[in-house]
């Protein structure tokens, strides 16, 4: 075992301040992820319309990240917190409830996050397989209220006559959705920054600590309900928020929003980025929006079918995820950089990728 | 049994738990004194695994009364147990594979100081946490693996993680079930040492199949057998009573 020398008191602890502080660390990698992400402002103009689309997506699958990659809570009803915020962005918008943009935003991600705390009481116990069932069972209820619920959401036919206001007073959102996308990156940085903060707390490393082992975790005396319940929350305000992204961005909202495709199309754009990181759900919703796009114009009928055989080959072959394929450049970068100097050798490896 | 000086640390009473039609634990009643090195024995099946399962609070009881210091903690959920000072360590590894023993230490200190839910900090700022860290790295020899993933530790550094992990709680009572267990003989004495280094305020109840240990380390001894409890007294009773020797027929129980 090569590693510092720790023949010291003092020297033993500034190791193990380091050690926690390199995981709270930027990683070269990650700052030209987001350097990336940002210069498409400058560099994609004609692409910001798909691009905002991804930013949502990948804003979904983080929520989902959350609470699946370190709460270990699996769901295929997160639609529902993204169609509560979705409805509440398009209902505050056309009613002139909340006119300025990043306030009724706010407004979305607390809906979505009060709906999240009233539900999580379902999903603290049981296995996977019941909180697959209570999940999609809730959203399948919240679709159908919506559905009969035509006087105030407008049924099947969607929210319509949404007209928004410049956001922050400031910015109109354009034809070529300039605006929407400077303003859904910025939304998904933000937030992205709180959930890498939160992840890397001594409350997000309970989380892991649950997920990881929950028989250990009690016998620590970590209590789990709170825990969940509160990452839920989080996780459900984050889903609402990103429906109220595409509601403002898009000026309408309808049932989609809320469907069963969704929930499913979210727990896909995670996994094809891989759980656990925070990058998995925004490099999958780059992946995956992109692929549908170049696929379903190369066939058409069959962009399922392509989508379908790419999930089992990733799950039955990867295993792991996206994010793993280039542990053999991030082990490059760090190397160059010496980030976490202290965990050398070929024990990091497997979890290269890992957490940021 | 009112007065504290005679409380004892932990006590059973009645203790019962049946799975079906089968007992596991059959009216158990065991006192454990204050800073007591007691040793639960028995055959396979007697029924050790059940009772301490009981007193963390895993399993509830069918029936009868747990209670730690006088207290009747019978009712309460494992990490509410955890905090009212019982701890325990458990017979096949419980880790958190992709924490660091760092990681793993600190978590725990975290939650008995009460900042595990703090969710805006950086882990590891606080110099006590670190200062903790960094003694119990040491009790428990774990300095030269300190920055591995768990699941990648030697056994014998797993099992020294798991009793550190334990004592990281404070524990004012310790179940140790089979601490040495599976541990190949080369690393056997570091586990013995760390059990044998426990602080004598420390009190600890040893569930183990090895006599060796048992005999050097118990002062007083539980025998179980079919969930019931069968002999206790101090190791010279228990080891001359010839009840215990036709039970552990073959084995022998001279130290």
């Amino acid at each position: 075992m090569r590693g510092p020398d720790v023949s010291t008191s003092a020297a033993l602890a500034s190791a193990i301040s380091a050690q926690f502080s390199a995981r709270a660390r930027w990683s070269p990698l990650e700052m030209v992820f987001w350097l990336g992400a940002f210069s498409t402002i400058w560099l994609l103009p004609e692409q910001h319309l798909i691009l905002t689309e991804i930013v949502i997506w990948a804003l979904l699958a983080l929520s989902l990240d959350l609470i699946l990659g370190y709460a270990g809570i699996i769901s295929l009803g997160h639609a529902a917190f993204f169609g509560v915020g979705a409805y509440t962005a398009g209902l505050l918008a056309k009613h002139a409830l909340v006119g300025e943009p990043v306030l009724a935003l706010l407004v979305s991600g607390l809906a979505g996050g009060a709906f999240g705390f009233a539900t999580s009481f379902l999903v603290l116990r049981g296995t996977d397989l019941t909180r697959l069932m209570v999940t999609l069972g809730v959203a399948l209820l919240v679709r159908e209220i919506a559905n009969r619920a035509a006087w105030l959401t407008g049924g099947a036919d969607g929210l319509q006559g949404i007209d928004m206001q410049p956001v922050l007073g400031l910015f109109r959102f354009d034809l070529y959705g300039h605006t929407a996308y400077i303003y859904s990156l910025t939304v998904l940085f933000v937030l992205f920054l709180l959930a890498r903060r939160v992840v890397g707390s001594p409350f997000g490393l309970s989380l892991l600590a649950i997920k990881g082992n929950p028989l250990r975790a009690s016998a620590v005396g970590i209590g789990q309900t709170w825990r969940l319940v509160g990452i839920y929350t989080l996780a459900a305000a984050y889903a609402g928020i990103a429906g109220g992204l595409l509601t403002q961005t898009t000026a309408f909202t309808s049932l989609e929003s809320l469907s069963f495709d969704r929930s499913a199309d979210a727990l896909l754009v995670l996994i094809i980025g891989g759980t656990g990181h925070l990058y998995g759900g925004l490099i999958g919703a780059v992946v995956f929006r992109f692929a549908q796009d170049w696929i379903s114009t190369a066939t058409p009928q069959y962009w399922q079918f392509w989508i379908g055989l790419f999930l089992v080959l990733i799950v039955l072959v990867g295993r792991d995820r996206i994010g793993g394929w280039f542990a053999p450049l991030r082990r490059l970068a760090d190397r160059i950089s010496g980030w976490r100097p202290w965990r050398p050798g070929p024990a990091a490896a497997p979890d290269e990728g890992g957490r940021p | 049994m009112t007065s504290t000086t005679t409380t004892p640390a932990l006590e059973t009473r009645a203790l019962e738990k049946r799975f079906g039609g089968i007992v596991a634990s059959n009216q158990v009643s065991i006192a454990i004194a204050r800073g007591a090195r007691h040793a639960l024995i028995g055959p396979n099946g007697a029924g050790k695994t059940t009772l301490v399962n009981m007193l963390t609070g895993v399993l509830k009881p069918s029936g009868g009364q747990i209670l730690l210091d006088g207290r009747d903690i019978t009712i309460l959920d494992p990490h509410e147990r955890v905090r009212l000072g019982i701890a325990r360590t458990f017979q096949i590894n419980q880790l958190f594979a992709d924490l660091t023993p760092v990681e793993t230490l600190g978590l725990a200190i975290s939650e008995r100081l009460g900042t595990g839910t703090h969710f805006w900090r950086v882990p590891g700022t606080r110099p006590e946490v670190v200062d903790e860290i960094a003694a119990l790295l040491e009790r428990f020899r774990l300095t030269d693996v300190m920055h591995e993933r768990t699941a990648v530790l030697p056994y014998g550094k797993q099992r020294l993680l798991e009793i550190a992990l334990a004592f990281a709680c404070r524990p004012r009572v310790l179940l140790l079930d089979e601490p040495a267990a599976g541990v190949p003989d080369a690393e056997r004495h570091e586990i013995l040492a760390a059990v044998a280094g426990l602080p004598t305020d420390v009190t600890v109840l040893l569930i183990e199949h090895d006599m060796d240990i048992v005999f050097t380390f118990a002062d007083r001894i539980s025998v179980l057998v079919n969930g019931q409890l069968f002999v206790e007294g101090t190791p010279d009773e228990v080891a001359r009573d010839p009840r215990v020797k036709a039970v552990y027929l073959g084995e022998s129980l001279d130290a």
